[in-house]
């Protein structure tokens, strides 16, 4: 089994759980970060309350992310199809973990933006900020550590979702792992998947918290 | 002359779920141009709520707050921020980018008014210089101590130019030296500036300090107001004397046994001198006797003090008497 063609398999595979990864969380992020930005202004005591606004965005971040990934992978069949033009394969996959992984990142941005000192939001009014001004210069630019973290945290359950993916021909490597390891009874291939997947998660978890402690000017 | 800070009847109730709490009960003062005033009152009484009433930061139930006759009510939000522009706030905790250097911190107010970032960064340069920090252009904030933070605050509020500086209980978090310093700070930049400075505070040193006006809040009230002098020497309100003989004992349990003398030969009223005195050793006297005679024109008064119990204190009395100049006669077995 262990011949040229299986590990240009498996290295093709990890590019394409990769490309999924990324791609799907750069999309989650272009939709969840103005949702989680949304969440905390227009919260009973945020910057801008719009209650109804505060409510609905509320509801439907819970609903989305209630919704167990596999299911919602199924449920979106029709989108992903009009998206992508087909229901299978990692360009596919993106639409479901994007749509599934939005919400999370929203809530992921929420809660990062709400530890933002309430005394600085302050100052900055006191000074004639406006509300965008608050928004970038205040709450992401202080908030920046935390939001990376976050994205570390996104990245790596983005990462699992793609691989649970593979049980319905999502590509990558957790496809490989259910072709091989569930169908085949090939656990070598499969442990060895399995053991790719934890390297990745652990790369991106030590970029990540590289990056936020090199960016993070509270301490020392 | 109108004056710079007009604040007419102004109430502000909070609306909880359950409860209502009404924090200003109805407040009208003046403050002049220049002028260092002073708000104090006890924790609750409201004195932070009425700050932020004058920047807007909390916007009154009803009542108005005139700014150089400018009605802050009256303003669009485009207006009310470039208001606020001109009425600069510093906080208890500081309240800086934590994520941005000392010298940044400061350009933040300037990129607000869009000042080009050349230019920002040689106002903030001249800032560092005014509050004594140019060499901690590059450093954070955490690196810095508190009263170093309430520096580069200061000079972040000091960025546009304002014509008021606020200041929530800007030395509570300090100690006393570095209290001392920050204050001194806030008066040479009145002085140099004329910056109307308004400081709300709980500490009746601190008023002592640098105000010439005071008003006392309590329970959501303005209970007495007036020079700090003239309410000092002359506390009338309860919550006044309160606050004027804070921590000391009570003037019915004075047990000192020394008794002092003191002879005014200046034109000078003796009040202020007792009063600050007082606020300074923070215990009370009992005034056994104070007169004065007009002896060849010249206004001569005195006084018998009974000084406090402790040897300490009553020390620290005589000397802070004799370090501004009046005569001091010690009086044996003046009182049993
Ligand atoms: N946002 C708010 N919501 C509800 N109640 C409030 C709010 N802000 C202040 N209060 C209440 O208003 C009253 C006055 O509060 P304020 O903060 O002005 O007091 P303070 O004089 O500044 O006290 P301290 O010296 O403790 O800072 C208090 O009873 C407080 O609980
Ligand atoms: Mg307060």
């Amino acid at each position: 089994m262990w011949n040229s063609e299986t590990v240009m398999m498996l290295i093709e595979n990890t590019g394409l759980t990769l490309y999924m990864t990324l791609t799907s969380t750069i999309m989650a992020y272009v939709i969840g970060l103005p949702l989680g930005i949304a969440l905390v202004v227009t919260a009973k005591d945020g910057l801008r309350p719009v209650e109804p606004v505060f409510k609905l965005l509320d509801v439907v971040a819970n609903i989305v992310r209630s919704v167990p990934f596999l299911i919602l992978l199924i449920l979106v069949i029709p989108l992903t199809r009009l998206i992508a033009g087909k229901s299978y394969g990692a360009t596919a996959t993106i639409v479901p973990l994007t749509i599934a992984a939005a919400p999370f990142i929203a809530r992921l941005v929420e809660s990062s933006l709400l530890e933002v000192d309430k005394g600085v939001i302050e100052a900055a009014q006191s000074m004639g900020a406006s509300l965008w001004t608050i928004i970038w210069k205040v709450l992401l630019a202080e908030a920046r550590t935390s939001l990376i973290v976050g994205a570390t945290i996104a990245l790596g359950t983005i990462l699992g979702y793609s691989a649970m993916a593979g049980a319905v021909g999502g590509g990558g490597l957790g496809d490989i792992a259910i072709r091989y390891g569930y169908h085949r009874y090939d656990f070598g291939i499969m442990w060895v998947t399995v053991i790719l997947l934890v390297l990745l998660v652990q790369i991106l978890q030590v970029i990540g918290t590289k990056l936020s402690k090199k960016l993070d000017k509270r301490s020392r | 002359m109108e004056a710079m800070i007009q604040i007419r009847d102004v109430t502000k109730t909070f609306i909880g779920r359950d409860n209502q709490v009404e924090a200003l009960k109805g407040i009208s003062l003046d403050i002049e141009k220049g002028n260092i005033c002073g708000i104090i009152g006890m924790s609750g009484a409201g004195k932070s709520t009425l700050v932020r009433c004058l920047n807007f930061l909390e916007k009154p139930t009803s009542g108005t707050v005139l700014i150089e006759g400018q009605d802050l009510q009256a303003m669009n939000e485009a207006q009310l921020r470039k208001a606020r522009t001109e009425i600069a706030m510093i906080f208890q905790h500081f309240n800086l980018l934590m994520q941005r250097n000392v010298q940044d911190n400061i350009c933040f107010p300037l990129e607000i008014t869009g000042v080009k970032r050349k230019q920002a960064r040689k106002r903030a340069e001249e800032l560092l210089k005014i509050v004594g920090l140019s060499d901690k252009a590059k450093a954070y904030p955490a690196q810095l101590s508190g009263g170093q933070k309430q520096r580069v605050a200061i000079a972040r509020a000091l960025a546009n130019n304002p014509k008021i500086l606020l200041c929530d209980e800007a030395t509570s978090a300090l100690d006393p030296t570095t209290t001392k310093s920050i204050l001194a700070l806030l008066k040479q930049i009145n002085e140099q500036y004329g910056i109307t400075i308004v400081i709300i505070t709980h500490e009746m040193a601190v008023v002592q300090e640098i105000c010439n006006q005071v008003a006392i809040i309590d329970d959501g009230n303005l209970v007495e107001a007036g020079s700090v002098e003239e309410v000092f020497s002359r506390p009338k309100t309860k919550a006044a004397q309160k606050l004027v003989f804070q921590g000391a004992r009570r003037m019915e349990e004075m047990r000192g046994r020394r008794c002092i003398r003191i002879v005014f030969s200046e034109n000078s009223s003796f009040e202020p001198v007792i009063g600050n005195m007082v606020l300074a050793c923070r215990e009370p006297v009992n005034i056994l006797l104070a007169d004065t005679k007009d002896i060849g024109g010249i206004a001569h008064g005195q006084m018998i003090l009974q000084l406090p119990e402790d040897p300490v204190t009553a020390e620290k009395m005589i000397q802070y008497l004799k370090d501004r100049n009046l005569m001091v006669e010690e009086l044996e077995d003046y009182v049993e």
